[in-house]
This record gives structure tokens, C-alpha cells and sequence, in this order.
């Protein structure tokens, strides 16, 4: 029965965002130009130095558009579910739901994972169209591939819930979490390859950011689809994001728990 | 305190301190001079009361100002990694695209401060709100630019502004009165046509409603691209910004002229002057679509 409460959850989520039509078009025109405008920097990037990180211009390419496809979903741009959350921490209308008999957590999951759902959808599936219409894109034909890259954009998608349920918890001590929140959606920039595949970033850089769970939002779903995990290297892959998306998950509940004890709730 | 900062920029007649001349409102252009200064001066006012509650939170404040200046930056970040790879792009050294992206950036900052806030026309429009400006004695257009007024958005502006100021020391320039001249020129009005696609697009929502992101994609998005190099796109997307939305006049078609190379698209070299009046032709049509926007608009009762 819980599950069914958190799968309605999910599909509320999904059906909120699908409402607006208009701004879904929008976005996806927006999307498309950014991919046109990034593939032709890359073209001239990888036309200086071919397989510059160890990608085709091919690979590339596909790299800026499932970029494209997933800035909604993984939230890179920030202003997702967490706005909502700290809102309602600073407001103090959190008490009220600390008293609801759903569990804070998965119900912001839920909601968020129904959210992603519609974005990858509505947002990830055009502008991917666009992009391999004009552009040659090296995308795997093999079905397998795809089972893993979806498998691997969910799990990506709980690490990016994950991330942004700490930063909303945040507002509990600090009241005022915009700070917070831009420095986190900064660092989730830089450091999820959006703006330059991490394994382009230069030295100790690198390896560090493809270390840390960002690099679980886009780097390894797009490492994924480019087919540059395979067989056990795949495995270790999903391994490393699923790894990441429990800590994280634990750590929002442990943050949860005590947010709920210790701290005085606002206004009232 | 808004609608005293209001009331008083609302006063029907400006009342004019001692000793100046009032306008004369007889003729179009007089009447046309007399909305435009009663705009300024909505403006200014609403700009003054939202720069003083920003400063109530100073910590607040210069950490979100300075959480601007990283996030625009991290663009050129990008850039430099790029560079770590490669010594040219398209054909163009980093001095020379810091360059290009200094101008764009400071000139799209400039717009950014000034009018960054009329994206949230669609939601007004949504939720009524709008209706509220409409009531108010004072300029409409006015209202919604100056509506939350970020000073944080200096730090785009500053960025900017130093990556050129990087960028001039460093680029291989015989520099001339008439290229001294043309870069704090096409600043202006570069950040004029970004401002007249910000009003262009603010005036489409009053039909669509949620569409910011398509007004997004012209002013953040070309913003980006004029980073670049005009060498790197293709001919079909550079004969759009430079015939269709016209951002080629914001950066590329100046900055071609001082750095002393030739278009791509073999435009005659006297087209690198033409920003100025090509940003009065851009703001006088985003006017019309403006004002045209706003008769259409229907409130949405509720």
C-alpha cells in the first residue's frame, strides 16, 4: 500500500509538470539552440585536437546533446523541487508536514523522480532528435546499451535528488538557503561534466571530479550510452552512481532526523 | 514603500525642480521625450527601493553578487580548459576570444542588470498579478523592468568587464583613436540591442504566456555563441544573427574590425560601424511589439 501512496506521488509529479505545454515547448527550443551553439565550439575544439579525452567528434557531439537532454531531468540549472522545500522550512509550514504520515524524504523523492520522469520525456527526447538530425552523432544501436543508459540516468536522477535534499535541509540552520542552493547548483555545473566532459578536465582536476557524485549525474550516463563502460566496467559504473545515491540518500535521512529534533521550526 | 516611491513617481505632472525647464509637450516628439523621462524616473525610483531592501541583507548580498560573478565566470573556465588543449579556436588566439567574450559579457551583463527581470512577465500574465501594474499610475514597461531589481547582477558586469580589460592588454592590436572609440560604443549598444530582445520577448509572453525560455534561448544563448568566434558556426547560423536578430552588431562585427580580420560572410567593412543604428532600429521595433503586446493583453480574471 506505501508503495502505491509513493506511485501516485511520482505520477502527480509527472502530470504537474506535464501541464505546461507551452513552457515544455519552450524549453526544448531553448535546449536545441544551446546544443547547436555547443557542438559547433566542440567541432572546432575536437577539429585542433582529435579524440581529445579520449572521444570521437562523434562521441563528442552525442555528449553535448545527451547534456541537452538531461539538464532538466538531473536539474543542472537548479530551481527544482528544493525552492519548494526550503520555502516551506522558512516559512515554517514544514511542522506540518513533519506531522503527515509520509515519510519526508520519499515523498520529495517520489515527487522529484515523477518530475524527472516527465523531463526526460518531454525535454531530453526533441532536442536529442534535433541533434542527430544535423549532426552525426555516434549513437549505439544496440538495445543493451539503452537498457543501461536508462538504468544509469536513474540512478543519476536519485544522486541529483539526493544532493539537492541536503542542500534544502540546509535551510533549517541557515534560514535563507539561496546561498547555498547557487553554490550548489554551481559546483553540480562544473562538476557534472556539463560544461566540459570531465575527461577533458586537465591532471588531478580530472580525476577528482570524476570522483565525486556529480560526476554520477552526467558524466557516467553519458560514458554509459557512448559505450565506454561495457561488461564489468558497466557494472563498476551503475556500481559507483548506486554507491553515491546511497550514501546520499542516508545522509538526508540522518540530516532529516536531526533537522526534525533539534531545531526550532519558524514563524507560526 | 513601493507605493510611496510610486506615488511620488506617479505625481501626474512631473513637478520639476526650480529652475529647469519643463518639457514641452506640444508636439510628438516633446510628448514622446516627456513618457520616456516619466519612465526614467519610475524606474529609477522602483530600482532605488529594491537596491535598498537588497542592502537591509548585506552578507546576503554580496554573497549572492559574488555567487554571480563565479557562475558567469565558470563560462570562461570552460574556454580556458579548452585552451589547455588547443592554442587556437577557429582561428583565433585566447587573448582574442577573451575579447569576445569580455564584450559580450559585459555589454548582455549590462542588459541583464538593467532589465533582467522581465522574464517574469509570463508568470504575471498567468497569475494576474500584472493587472496590479496596469492600475498603478506609472509607465507599465517601466514597472515590470525595474520589478525586483537584482544588484547582484553587477557581477556578471564585472566579470565581464575584467576579462576585457584582460583581454585588451593582451591581444596583438594596433590600437586607434577610431578602435578606442568603437569598443565603449559597441558596449552601449550591444547591451541596447540585448535590451530590445528582452522587451521583444517580454512583449511575446503577453500571447504565450509561459514561454520565457524561448526569449532565453536569443539572450543567454546568444550571449554564449558571441563568445565564440564567428569562424566556428556555420554560415547559415551567422547570417541569422547577423540579418535576422541582429546580436552579430553586439561584439562580432566591431571586435572583427579592431582585431583587423574579415567576416565570414564577406560583409563590407564599414558594416562593423553600423551598431548604433542598428541598436535605435532594434529598440524603436521592440517598442511597437511592446506596446502592441500590452493592447493585446486580456487579463485572466481571477
Amino acid at each position: 500500500m506505501r508503495d502505491g501512496f509513493y506511485a501516485a506521488v511520482a505520477a502527480r509529479g509527472f502530470r504537474r509538470y506535464a501541464t505546461y505545454r507551452t513552457a515544455t515547448a519552450a524549453g526544448v527550443f531553448t535546449n536545441t539552440v544551446f546544443g547547436f551553439i555547443i557542438s559547433y565550439s566542440y567541432i572546432a575544439l575536437w577539429d585542433q585536437r582529435p579524440h581529445l579525452g579520449g572521444y570521437s567528434q562523434g562521441q563528442a557531439l552525442t555528449f553535448v546533446w545527451v547534456g541537452q537532454a538531461l539538464l532538466m531531468t538531473m536539474v543542472l540549472m537548479g530551481g527544482g523541487f528544493e525552492d519548494e522545500l526550503m520555502e516551506r522550512i522558512r516559512s515554517g509550514d514544514i511542522a506540518v508536514d513533519l506531522y503527515r504520515p509520509a515519510d519526508l524524504q520519499a515523498w520529495w523523492l517520489a515527487a522529484d523522480l515523477g518530475r524527472a520522469g516527465f523531463h526526460l520525456l518531454g525535454r531530453g527526447v526533441a532536442p536529442m532528435v534535433c541533434g542527430a538530425l544535423v549532426f552525426d552523432l555516434a549513437l549505439p544501436a544496440d538495445p543493451l546499451t539503452w537498457l543501461l543508459f536508462t538504468v544509469s540516468v536513474a540512478l543519476g536522477a536519485v544522486v541529483s535528488f539526493g544532493l539537492r535534499f541536503l542542500v534544502a535541509l540546509a535551510s533549517f540552520w541557515l534560514l535563507d538557503g539561496a546561498g547555498v542552493s547557487q553554490m550548489a547548483w554551481l559546483l553540480g555545473l562544473f562538476f557534472s561534466g556539463m560544461l566540459l566532459p570531465l575527461s577533458v578536465f586537465p591532471g588531478a582536476l580530472g580525476e577528482i571530479a570524476r570522483a565525486l557524485p556529480w560526476a554520477a549525474v552526467l558524466q557516467v550516463p553519458a560514458d554509459v550510452l557512448l559505450g565506454r563502460h561495457r561488461g564489468a566496467g558497466a557494472a563498476g559504473a551503475l556500481g559507483f552512481q548506486a554507491a553515491w545515491a546511497l550514501a546520499l540518500l542516508a545522509a538526508g535521512r540522518a540530516l532529516q532526523s536531526v533537522a526534525a529534533r533539534r531545531v526550532v521550526v519558524q514563524g507560526g | 514603500m513601493a507605493e510611496t516611491a510610486l506615488a511620488r513617481a506617479a505625481g501626474a505632472e512631473p513637478a520639476g525642480t526650480p529652475g529647469q525647464e519643463r518639457p514641452p509637450a506640444r508636439t510628438a516628439l516633446g510628448r514622446a521625450a516627456r513618457g520616456a523621462a516619466e519612465s526614467l524616473r519610475a524606474y529609477r525610483l522602483i530600482v532605488a527601493m529594491w537596491v535598498r531592501s537588497t542592502m537591509a541583507y548585506r552578507a546576503s548580498f554580496v554573497m549572492t553578487a559574488l555567487g554571480n560573478f563565479a557562475a558567469t565566470g565558470l563560462d570562461f573556465v570552460t574556454i580556458m580548459m579548452m585552451f589547455s588543449h588547443i592554442t587556437v579556436l577557429g582561428g583565433f588566439t585566447l587573448p582574442e576570444v577573451a575579447f569576445l567574450y569580455g564584450t559580450t559579457s559585459t555589454a548582455f551583463g549590462l542588459t541583464d542588470l538593467a532589465l533582467g527581470s522581465m522574464d517574469r512577465l509570463g508568470r504575471r500574465v498567468r497569475d494576474g498579478t500584472l493587472d496590479t501594474l496596469l492600475l498603478r499610475p506609472a509607465p507599465v514597461l517601466a514597472q515590470v523592468a525595474a520589478d525586483r531589481f537584482a544588484l547582484r547582477r553587477l557581477g556578471r558586469v564585472v566579470q565581464g568587464l575584467l576579462v576585457l580589460g584582460w583581454a585588451v592588454a593582451r591581444v596583438d592590436v594596433a590600437w586607434t583613436p577610431l578602435k578606442v572609440l568603437l569598443l565603449p560604443v559597441s558596449l552601449v549598444s550591444g547591451a541596447a540591442i540585448f535590451g530590445a530582445v528582452f522587451v521583444a520577448g517580454a512583449a511575446f509572453q503577453f500571447r504565450a504566456g509561459d514561454a520565457s525560455e524561448v526569449q532565453s534561448s536569443v539572450t543567454y544563448g546568444g550571449n554564449t555563441m558571441l563568445q565564440y568566434p564567428p569562424t566556428v558556426f556555420s554560415k547559415e547560423l551567422v547570417r541569422g544573427v547577423v540579418f535576422v536578430v541582429p546580436l552579430a552588431f553586439v561584439n562580432w562585427l566591431p571586435a572583427l574590425y579592431v582585431l583587423g580580420r574579415p567576416d565570414p560572410l564577406g560583409l563590407p567593412r564599414w558594416v562593423d560601424f553600423l551598431s548604433p543604428p542598428v541598436a535605435l532600429v532594434c529598440c524603436a521595433l521592440a517598442g511597437a511589439a511592446w506596446r502592441a503586446g500590452l493592447r493585446s493583453y486580456r487579463s485572466t480574471g481571477s
